[in-house]
């Protein structure tokens, strides 16, 4: 056990575990929130896009779409984001986690949106906001306060997820580490115990603030 | 309300744990008799390849000849799927008598479990487009694009060998040869034995080479229960007999010869003696 911990960079493979779950974390809550806006959005053209990429997403396995990724748009299409093809998976990882999390984020704030009584949007709307207004100042800031609960869930998952980029990704991270290490020692519990520690102690925390913060901001009604 | 929150939650990591810890448990019937179970890749052409209800495969030929040799019959052997993690846990616990899959003799492994063998000696290999000729081993590799699967010995051996690979890793080699064939990469990297098993595929005939510069050596060995010393020898015994009765080069020509595959140095090789 000692010597694994020696042989092997195992913080190294944790800490890209960490870059991979912040970027798409950042990534996916920008595209979910446009998301989200969209499927609330008074125009039809708009709210079936939503749901259209939703549904989509959601329902195609993560594992596809990161071979996807390589396969069909770095390699066919020739997307290429870096010249170095791991650099390259990197990006393609962190691009395809975003936008498969984004379905997760988007339903999640929009049903933080939902929390929110309609009158507050007719309210909004009637003394003179625009769409984009009544969102920017009433809407969302609610929706947010109401959606840390899921929106919590949704990030606990991505940085489990992040291990189906071993698909593409090689060794760079902590699942792809973990196959070099069977590779070369063989299936051990001890080694299977030590990465899945590594996961609880980047997920529990999270769980624990995510309670306490949803309970905080909850909004007073 | 919160203590038992957090008694949930240990309660969910410990049964996915625990689901995780015993989910390959299959294969438990029909282990009585004079019944054999030998594990084989289930997804390498040329060497251990499922088609149906059939194997096929360098490996399995080997095995049903083992098995002939210890007496047992072709209908009485259980094939059981060897995946490269699993190969030391499915003979520690018993699961498999056997395995036949590809398996290097390394010192870790010797470890964990017994070899007999070496019953074919294969080395690192490139496989590259048919029409590619500006690679010609490890030393023609700068600014090239390679290829190989997550973790496996290949990849790594690759980048201690080659300063700067552009290496790509993928789950398995079949996204690899894909990557391959549309020119996405321009090299893949594994055990030559692998690798003329895919330069073999139907689909692939003429559009792909192995290089033929083996840059390791592997040592395929049979893989036993550690500490089965009575076993070992009955199978040393019967891959001299394999090797000398000309089985050996037949089983060879048969499954890695329709990919121009010529065994490397080393080849037939002589069995180690049983520890």
């Amino acid at each position: 056990m000692g010597d694994i911990i020696g042989n092997y960079d195992i913080l190294g493979a944790f800490w890209v575990t960490i870059q991979l779950s912040v970027l798409s974390a950042l990534g996916s809550l920008v595209i979910g929130t446009v998301l989200a806006v969209f499927r609330v959005s008074p125009v039809r053209v708009l709210r079936a896009l939503g749901a259209f990429y939703v549904n989509v997403l959601r329902n195609t396995p993560l594992t596809l779409l990161m071979v996807f990724s390589i396969l069909g748009m770095s390699i066919i299409l020739g997307l290429q984001l870096s010249q170095d093809q791991a650099r390259d998976s990197y990006w393609w990882a962190v691009i395809m986690l975003s936008v498969y999390h984004a379905a997760f984020v988007c339903e999640a704030i929009r049903s933080g949106v939902n929390t929110i009584p309609a009158g507050q949007a007719e309210a909004a709307r009637s003394i003179g906001l625009t769409f984009g207004q009544s969102m920017r100042e009433v809407l969302l800031p609610q929706a947010f306060r109401g959606a840390i609960a899921p929106l919590g869930s949704t990030l606990i998952a991505l940085i489990k997820n992040t291990t189906v980029a071993a698909v593409i990704l090689g060794t760079a991270e902590a699942a792809g580490l973990l196959a070099q290490i069977t590779e070369n020692e063989g299936a051990s519990l001890p080694t299977f115990f030590l990465f899945a520690l590594g996961f609880v102690i980047l997920t529990l925390p999270i769980g624990l603030a995510v309670t306490s913060l949803s309970r905080r901001l909850a909004v007073k009604r | 309300m919160k203590s038992t929150r957090i008694g949930l939650v240990a309660a969910a990591a410990v049964l996915a744990l625990t689901a995780s810890a015993c989910g390959s448990d299959d294969g438990g019937e029909g282990s009585g008799g004079d019944g054999i179970k030998i594990g084989i890749k289930f997804d390498q052409p040329g060497l251990g390849l499922k088609k149906g209800s059939d194997y096929a495969g360098m490996d399995v030929d080997v095995a049903k000849y083992v098995a002939k040799q210890l007496g047992h019959e072709e209908g009485d052997i259980q094939w059981v799927q060897a995946p490269s993690a699993q190969r030391e846990n499915l003979l520690s616990t018993g699961q498999v008598d056997m395995i036949v899959a590809t398996y290097s003799i390394t010192d870790e492994r010797k470890e964990k479990v017994g070899f007999a063998g070496p019953y074919f000696v294969a080395g690192q290999d490139l496989l590259v487009r048919a029409d590619d000729s500006s690679i010609t081993g490890p030393d023609s590799l700068d600014g090239k694009k390679l290829c190989s699967v997550t973790g496996s010995t290949s990849a790594q051996k690759v980048k201690d060998e080659v300063a700067g690979v552009n290496l790509r890793e993928f789950g398995t080699y079949s996204e690899c040869v894909t990557a391959l064939v549309s020119g996405g990469v321009d090299a893949l990297t594994t055990d030559d034995t692998i690798l003329a098993g895919y330069a073999a595929q139907d689909q692939y005939k003429g559009k792909l080479k192995v290089v033929g510069q083996p840059f390791s050596q592997e040592n395929y060995g049979i893989g036993l229960k550690k500490g089965d010393t009575a076993t070992c020898q009955k199978v040393t015994d019967a891959i001299n007999k394999m090797i000398t009765d000309g089985d050996w080069q037949k089983i060879v020509d048969a499954n890695l010869g329709p990919a121009g595959y010529k065994p490397p140095a080393g080849n037939p090789p002589t069995p180690d003696a049983c520890s």
